[in-house]
């Protein structure tokens, strides 16, 4: 499974002075650090960031990338700052990944035709002006109206990423079997499948603290065994990467071998 | 309607790896599909055929392929040589059998010597190989291993039970290591994560997934490597996506079809040659890159059938 290493985020209180002060040091080291432990791509949230977004995202990606060998997700809601990311990202280790569309018509009408003039991969979040739709079936149709808007925009079916998007097991719990229930609806909505990906975290919002690793994990599981094609999370979590080597190893995705957790 | 010829693309691509040095070096693997299928992916390299010698006179071997090498192989200088210069091997494998507690118990220093010895009198690259005794091969190999430095030799086989002394002396050495696992794809796959935590290049490793002859569970050979095969290409598994060295003709020599003279059965040396030959092509069909064989007619049938397949 293709894992998004989620660190260099702004919410972070570390990366976010980082970002003020442009230090570089501690995104190198996120970065190193996820990349190590197995991350095929670095995210990197800066937030709305509306005085200096383009020079920032500009900044942020020559710094990842000067000392990891991987594409980034550029993860911002601020337009400029998505064009400046793409100028800025070198594409030697794979395309960049944007971060994100909508089926809200502001952001999929900036974001959409970014994927296609840089020839980027693109996160699409199936909600809209409306809201998160309770059922799989509705945010397949936002899935649609998204996939229509790639055709006009030249994006290749295979460069969107479908987030069914997560929300808490403590407060809307009849939620996540809808989320499970996208995923492999997704998917079925073209051949070769759609790719789909989530943020895991948002699963364990507002849960006691010693329940969130444990909620996480068993919920990827179920998600990967739907087919889920890529997870933003921490690859630092060695629990979470032995829990999604196992599921790899269980679903004859890779060969099991005894030391396969050391690979 | 014309027919259109269905097209795998895979994510996995099998390490290039070079034996030998200089202008007479070989290089195997780098492809990213199926054995031979050229129109799908990249063949940069064909696969490689070493002649097999020995560092004493083959008592065992029958009179078809022992023949052969009757003026040369009560040396394997004179051997490797002949081999060389006379046959036109492209690389020549050197089974140390004579080392075997059983077959004589050379000492260490002695196989060096053979090894050295070797090296020096011929320019194709050198396949080292033990009496695959568990306990002897570790300080036999480490010699060899010391006697090859630098010659881009490859050493086997590092096994489950003895690879710690193995592919610590092939890398001491710079030397490419053969990792043999027993038939099974998950302890290949063990075997060469075990070797690579060592610090092993995994780009220097050719795998040997423990090969047989036709009629004694060759097709058992051949599902595991088309296992491991897939597994490199499908699953772009790293530990999956070394080249595959099949040792075939100690197997083909051994099985009764390549010896016994019985009449119904036709004329025993051809039946010898086309038994080690159709052994060679299978494993060829099932992913090796490097064979190991004995008789220079089944080599040349097996070149042949190369020729054909990589146009």
């Amino acid at each position: 499974m293709i894992i998004v290493g989620e660190r260099i985020s702004v919410i972070a209180k570390r990366v976010r002075e980082a970002l003020i002060k442009r230090d570089p040091e501690p995104l190198k080291e996120l970065a190193i650090q996820q990349v190590q432990a197995g991350a095929h791509y670095v995210d990197l949230s800066i937030g709305p960031a509306e005085d200096d977004g383009e020079e920032l995202m500009d900044w942020g990606v020559k710094v990842i990338q000067s000392v990891v060998q991987a594409p980034i997700c550029l993860d911002t809601t601020n337009p400029k700052a998505m064009r400046a990311g793409l100028k800025a990202h070198n594409n030697t280790w794979g395309m960049p990944l944007i971060n994100s569309a909508s089926g809200e018509q502001e952001r999929l009408n900036t974001m959409m035709p970014l994927a296609g003039e840089f020839g980027a991969e693109i996160i699409a979040l199936t909600l809209n002006e409306r809201g998160i739709p309770a059922m799989a079936e509705d945010r397949c149709v936002i899935a649609a109206e998204i996939m229509g808007k790639a055709l006009e925009c030249g994006v290749p079916m295979e460069n969107i990423w479908f987030d069914p998007l997560i929300l808490p097991v403590a407060y809307q719990q009849d939620k996540c079997k809808e989320s499970i229930r996208a995923i492999k609806m997704f998917q079925e909505l073209n051949d070769p499948p759609m790719k789909t990906i989530v943020g895991l975290t948002n699963i364990c919002q507002g849960a006691p603290k010693e329940l969130k690793p444990l909620i996480i994990r068993t919920f990827l599981t179920l998600l990967m065994y739907e087919g889920l094609y890529a997870a933003i999370a921490d690859p630092n979590d060695k629990e979470l990467m032995a829990v999604i080597k196992t599921t790899d190893v269980l679903m004859e995705k890779k060969l099991y071998a005894h030391s396969y957790l050391e690979m | 309607m014309a027919f259109v010829v269905p097209k795998e693309t895979y994510s996995g691509k099998i390490y290039e790896v070079t034996i030998g040095k200089g202008d007479k070096a070989v290089t195997v693997g780098g492809e990213n599909t199926l054995p031979f299928l050229t129109f799908e992916g990249e063949v940069p390299n064909r696969p490689a055929i070493a002649y097999e010698i020995q560092d004493i006179a083959p008592d065992d071997w029958p009179a078809t392929v022992a023949n052969v090498y009757k003026e040369v192989s009560s040396n394997p200088v004179t051997w490797a040589k002949f081999c060389q210069d006379t046959l036109g091997a492209k690389a020549i494998a050197l089974r140390l059998i004579g080392t075997h507690p059983d077959r004589g118990d050379a000492s260490p220093e002695a196989a060096a010597k053979v090894v050295a010895d070797v090296l020096a009198a011929i320019s194709v690259p050198l396949i080292i190989l033990g009496s695959n005794h568990i306990e002897k091969d570790g300080p036999v190999l480490k010699a060899a291993a010391e006697a090859a430095k630098d010659s881009g030799a490859v050493l086997g086989k590092a096994q489950q039970e003895n690879y710690k002394t193995i592919v610590a002396a092939a890398a001491a050495n710079n030397l490419r290591l053969v990792c043999m696992s027993q038939l099974d794809v998950n302890l290949a796959k063990q075997l060469n994560i075990l070797t690579t935590q060592m610090g092993f290049d995994k780009e220097k490793i050719l795998m040997d997934p423990m090969s047989s002859a036709l009629g004694y569970g060759i097709e058992y050979t051949y599902s595991v490597m088309e296992r491991i095969r897939l597994a490199a290409l499908q699953t772009n598994d790293p530990m999956m996506q070394t080249p595959m060295i099949a040792d075939i003709g100690a197997n083909v020599w051994k099985a009764k079809e390549t010896a016994a003279d019985i009449a119904e059965w036709g004329d025993v040396a051809q039946r010898g040659i086309t038994w080690e030959a159709t052994t060679g092509v299978s494993m060829l069909l099932a992913g090796a890159e490097l064979l190991v064989m004995r008789h220079p007619e089944a080599v040349a049938v097996v070149e042949r059938t190369i020729d054909e397949l990589m146009q």
